[in-house]
């Protein structure tokens, strides 16, 4: 290869790395989510019980 | 299959990191390494991922087929979605299949698309398939029914591989032939490495895509069901 | 077997209903026929004699489609499907049914198109015979199974043929291999695993197609 196009391909190695960072960071982002719906999720079952209306049946 | 489940425990941020690395890896022995082809020159080395794409699209349908599978006889309740988003990710391959495929036959042939290709296309007569699935799914509300007819579909796609690339092969003899043949190259040395590093980084990087969306929809369908709980 | 008395009698309801009502059947001869006149002016003068093999398959597809349509549309509208899926019998029964009855009607259309076509283009092979047969076979069995998920789904007649295309490729294939090419053997053995390939795949999932 010569040397212009050695440069040519690190050019598009650099865009595709920075896709593939771009993928990293919605990884990191997804992970902190999770942790939060879990906690959510672990605080609204017991704020569900209590708002839940009871009827009598019968 | 071992090593898949033992995959989906890895933390998806690590994931992502390890297919970023072995891709650039990848590249770099594609573009730096490898030697030239004797024959086609610099525009062979499209082969190393256009192969691995290629195969990993067909893995992604063939991993939806077997979500689907679990779906119909075990009623695993998360293998519907498993099995939407994988064939998702094997469209998208197979879109990258048909898109280098036609750069390379622009390059090597002066076409744009070539019928005398069979893998381009068996890949056409899948992203045909493929497409109606999605219009199948999204023609029917969510529920047990769309994940059933999903499911049946995705099996009948796997079915249809091998099946459309026989009719393939045999209507050579009497559509227009052509003789342009995408042969890889003999493989020995560093085109052998080059190969096997490239097409473990695609599907690698194809598994941290499919746990990327798969979690994207989760979260969404948990959050959904706490704002409405 | 009660299995095969059930095809039996369901495959009966659905060709009694079509003699009563006479709907179906005449439109397919009727569009196949029209078809036909449409290709003598598609085809450019000095078009070969292959070229009006390779539309006489694209002819029997699309009439097929239009039958095909309107297979399970009575069983929508009169909700007779939840009825036989309620009913003691294995519910591959309700799809082979169908497809031997959508058979039928294929080829009743077919002893009439056939000729026509000969008489239009040019004679008929006895290997085109067999693949039209081994063809309809692989078109109504598949046909009728995605016709059966269609009907479910909202968007309905504009889904069958999107889903039925890319599988009628291969048939396709197998058929006109089989009208054009010198030795058909092959294409016709190809047919034949087609059917059997997706014709068994049909029948084992066809119950999930139906319940839930």
């Amino acid at each position: 290869m010569t040397t212009a196009e050695k440069y040519v391909t690190a050019a598009y190695c650099v865009v595709f790395a920075g896709v593939l960072v771009y993928v990293v960071l919605i990884a990191l982002k997804l992970q902190r989510l999770e942790r939060e719906v879990d906690e959510l999720e672990r605080r609204e079952p017991k704020a569900a019980e209590d708002e839940r209306e009871t009827i009598e049946v019968g | 299959m071992r090593l898949v489940s033992r995959l989906s425990r890895v933390p998806l941020p690590a994931l992502a990191v390890v297919s970023l690395v072995l891709m650039m890896v990848a590249l770099t022995l594609v573009f730096y390494v490898a030697p030239n082809d004797a024959n086609q020159g610099f525009s062979q080395r499209i082969f190393y991922f256009h192969v691995s794409i290629a195969f990993t699209a067909y893995a992604c349908f063939a991993a939806g087929a077997w979500k689907a599978l679990l779906h119909l006889w075990k009623r695993d309740p998360r293998a519907d979605l498993e099995s939407y988003v994988a064939v998702h990710q094997g469209v998208i391959f197979g879109t990258l299949v048909l898109l280098t495929g036609s750069i390379w036959a622009k390059i090597s042939w002066g076409h744009w698309w070539l019928w005398g290709e069979d893998e381009l296309v068996l890949f056409l007569v899948l992203f045909l398939f493929y497409c109606a699935y999605f219009m199948l799914r999204f023609s029917v509300d969510p529920g047990p029914q769309r994940a059933n007819f999903s499911a049946v579909y995705a099996l009948f796609g796997v079915v249809l591989i091998p099946v459309s690339f026989l009719a393939i092969r045999i209507a050579k003899s009497f559509v227009h032939p052509e003789v342009f043949t995408l042969h890889g190259p003999n493989f020995g040395g560093w085109i052998l490495v080059t190969y096997c590093v490239a097409q473990a980084a695609l599907l690698l990087l194809a598994h941290t895509l499919y746990r990327v969306e798969l979690t994207g929809k989760r979260l969404d369908a948990r959050l959904r069901e706490l704002r409405f709980a | 077997m009660t299995y095969f008395a059930d095809v039996g009698a369901l495959a009966r309801k659905d060709l009694l209903l079509e003699l009563r009502a006479r709907d179906t059947l005449p439109a397919m001869l009727l569009f196949v026929v029209a078809t036909f006149v449409v290709f003598h002016f598609s085809l450019p003068a000095h078009s070969s004699q292959l070229a009006a093999s390779g539309l006489l398959w694209v002819a029997i597809l699309f009439t097929a489609l239009l039958g095909l349509g309107r297979a399970f549309v009575p069983e929508r509208e009169q909700r007779v499907l939840d009825g036989l899926v309620l009913a003691p019998c294995d519910r591959s029964a309700i799809w082979l049914a169908k497809s031997i009855a959508t058979l039928a009607f294929l080829g009743a259309a077919e002893l009439v198109a056939l000729p026509v076509f000969a008489l239009f283009f040019h004679g008929l092979s006895g290997a085109t015979i067999a693949g039209v047969v081994l063809a309809d076979i692989g078109i109504c069995a598949v046909g009728t199974f995605l016709g059966a998920m269609a009907v479910a789904t909202r968007a309905r007649d504009l889904l069958l043929p999107l889903l039925f295309l890319p599988l009628a490729i291969p048939i396709v294939v197998g058929g006109v291999g089989a009208s054009v090419v010198g030795s058909p053997g092959r294409y016709l053995a190809f047919l034949a695993l087609y059917d059997v390939l997706f014709g068994l795949l049909c029948w084992a999932t066809f119950e999930y197609v139906v319940t839930e």
